[in-house]
């Protein structure tokens, strides 16, 4: 049998979840006998290469760019996974919503302490190169379907490992309630 | 034809990132840069929020080295509450402190050198692009020991941080003052004897095991380990009395390209009179430089590779035995090579190591004196040395303890100019007067890249994201054709 396949992303995130999962420490070992890895930032496959059975989703979405990306992973993914409290409900950098966009630039290139006395020209970063901002920070659901949502900032090791197992062994989840935490 | 290449996104970096390189009709390299291209705005957001929680709000920038934006917003409350600037707090919690730091640089350094950095030298620069990551590494029979190690080396550090801030990632151990609780018996002798094999003695071992691995790959490899994106530059770290090195607090010191003291260990209360950022439209990543030099030419390295060159010597015996190995390849004078600073990662991963051991021992890390009060401040900075180099944090607060200025030079900011530097190099190199831009030639540039263990999730706490691009323009600088690292033939 196939093995399943997995794609994680972060999005307006701070890898913090990415990194949770590592904490499931030497278990990493056995997870990569369990599963193939596709699209994921720890290795060095940028685009889709196979359709995958499980999308891990850390972050909500800040930039147009994420948008492309989650509605990618949306389109590869047979099942989507809002990971964290950033994806479910835009997390920390939520608190921008409700702060306009170019308070916020203003604040950092041009009134910060260490910019304000060298930034003669009031240069804002708007080249093309740069991905655009969006309006506020959406969490995932709001942009497309998502199928589980699992929580913590980070979401728990143990949460992450029980969750993933059980969907790669096409069991019910069982969640004890210690695996959650909310901070 | 002219034409641009893109690298995006730039992965095994923890973050986001996009190079850009602008090729002319003669195929050389008129362009190149290194574009961070998200943004979060922090220092707007915080506006408002009471000062103590700063600590567990803004380390949440970054879950790759939360501890090190913890710590370093909890030492610029400390200077609000009148706890001092790092020397104030009681000695169980300034060692409290420095045992999650130096957990957090363990595991930081054990993450970057064995799941990121170690693929490219043991499978090398041009191999397979599918085997080229820490899975494969611990599929290959050989190396699956190293893969194994990287991996306990990091819960380890993950433990140490979890035991002194309540949480592996994002904990709130440090409150202003001092921390909330220190250890029991029952925990430190698990840190100091544990058979997982969990102690501080395998840690000390392993790094030096890794450090061993690093020389036996250079001696093979020397013309590349030493001449690969290697340019001079000025550096800049916090250094401990008598130039001892010094990760939780120090100086402030700059040297140049020649070893010659360019800032003076000064105290970093004052970094506003002798660093400014610089920005510029095509990165939401700032460019800072000291003042005294100008935007020109007072762009400076921070990280490991800048640590042991402003650095006299390091406090714990095996690391300086290492230190004085590395010193003298390159006869004392600063090292400018970029591949060396894997090198320097190990030898403080090592020091970090028994700088664990030695804080674990001391009696201190048991006792319940937590917290130091004094006179208010409304204006408080607080600097440390994070993994990825010298991190500033600065807040200013109002009589309702509403926090009402922050500004963040997180330690990637700090080493933007450098990675631009670098980047122009390797495509100088690699791609000049090419007639094809093939993936290893890609994979060099993010190699130099990686050299600088670039956390552009702290980075872009600024609103920001990092992909890798090569794009055909002409002469007058019209897009011809754009493609990315996957699309097939380049």
């Amino acid at each position: 049998m196939q093995k399943p396949v997995i794609a994680t992303a972060s999005l307006a995130g701070c890898f913090g979840c990415h990194m949770s999962l590592l904490d499931i420490d030497e278990r990493i070992l056995d997870l990569i006998e369990l599963v193939d890895f596709n699209k994921s930032p720890i290795n060095d496959i940028k685009e889709f290469t196979a359709e995958c059975d499980i999308g891990l989703i850390e972050g909500g979405c800040c930039l147009d760019e994420n948008v492309h990306v989650l509605r990618e992973f949306r389109n590869h993914c047979r099942i989507l996974i809002s990971m964290g409290e950033c994806a479910i409900m835009g997390g920390l950098p939520a608190m921008r919503n409700g702060i306009s966009v170019r308070e916020c630039l203003e604040e950092a290139y041009l009134n910060g302490p260490s910019v304000r006395n060298y930034n003669e020209g009031k240069v804002l970063p708007n080249d093309e190169e740069l991905p655009v901002l969006l309006n506020r920070v959406y969490p995932c659901h709001e942009v497309v379907k998502m199928d589980y949502f699992l929580p913590g900032c980070p979401p728990d090791a143990e949460l992450l490992w029980q969750a993933l197992t059980a969907l790669i062994h096409n069991k019910e989840m069982d969640l004890p309630y210690e695996v959650f935490k909310f901070d | 034809m002219a034409q641009k290449i893109t690298i995006s996104p730039v992965t095994r970096v923890e973050g986001h990132g996009k190079v850009t390189i602008h090729l002319n009709d003669d195929g050389e390299v008129i362009q190149s840069r290194l574009h961070i291209v998200e943004f979060r705005g922090f220092e707007r957001f915080v506006q408002g929020r009471p000062y103590w929680e700063a600590p567990v709000l803004v380390q949440r920038l970054c879950g790759i080295c939360p501890v090190s934006h913890h710590l370093a917003a909890a030492k610029a409350v400390d200077v609000i509450v009148g706890a001092g600037t790092g020397d104030g707090l009681t000695p169980t919690a300034e060692k409290i402190r420095r045992l999650m730091h130096y957990g957090q640089i363990l595991q930081s350094h054990a993450l970057h050198f064995f799941h990121l950095a170690s693929p490219d030298l043991l499978f090398g620069v041009d191999a397979d692009p599918a085997r080229r990551n820490v899975i494969a590494l611990a599929r290959t029979p050989e190396y699956r020991d190293l893969a194994v190690q990287g991996v306990m080396m990091r819960k380890f550090g993950q433990e140490i941080i979890k035991a002194t801030a309540g949480k592996k990632i994002h904990g709130t151990g440090a409150i202003p003052g001092g921390v909330n609780r220190s250890l029991t018996e029952e925990e430190r002798d698990g840190f100091l004897k544990g058979e997982d094999p969990l102690n501080a003695d395998a840690m000390i071992e392993w790094a030096e095991a890794a450090i061993t691995l690093f020389r036996d790959f250079h001696k093979k490899n020397r013309e590349m380990v030493d001449e690969f994106s290697r340019f001079p530059s000025n550096h800049l770290s916090l250094v401990g009395k008598d130039g001892a090195m010094d990760l939780y607090h120090g100086k402030l010191r700059a040297v140049d390209a020649d070893g010659k003291k360019i800032l003076h260990d000064i105290d970093y209360q004052e970094y506003l009179d002798y660093i400014g950022e610089e920005v510029r439209s095509w990165s939401y990543m700032k460019f800072p430089f000291l003042t005294e030099l100008g935007k020109q030419d007072g762009w400076y390295r921070v990280g490991p590779l800048a640590r042991l060159n402003t650095c006299e010597h390091i406090p714990t015996p095996r690391a300086q035995e290492a230190f004085e190995t590395y010193k003298s390849y390159t006869d004392g004078r600063p090292n400018d090579m970029c591949m060396h600073t894997h090198w320097a990662r190990l030898i403080e991963t090592l020091f970090a190591a028994e700088s664990i051991k030695l804080l674990l021992e001391d009696p201190d890390i048991l006792k319940d004196d937590l917290l130091t009060k004094g006179k208010r401040y409304p204006e408080g900075i607080g600097l440390l040395e994070a993994p990825r180099g010298t991190l500033f944090h600065h807040y200013r607060v109002n009589e309702e303890d509403q926090i009402t200025m922050a500004n963040l030079i997180v330690s990637t900011t700090n080493n933007n100019q450098p990675m631009n530097e670098a980047v122009e190099q390797v495509a100088r190199k690699q791609m000049t007067g090419q007639k094809t831009i093939t993936e290893p030639m890609m994979n060099a540039v993010e190699v130099a890249i990686r050299a600088y263990d670039p956390c552009l999730s702290c980075a872009t706490h600024a609103i920001g994201r990092m992909p890798l691009e090569i794009t055909l323009v002409d002469r007058h600088g019209c897009l011809i054709d754009r493609k990315a690292r996957w699309s097939g033939t380049i």
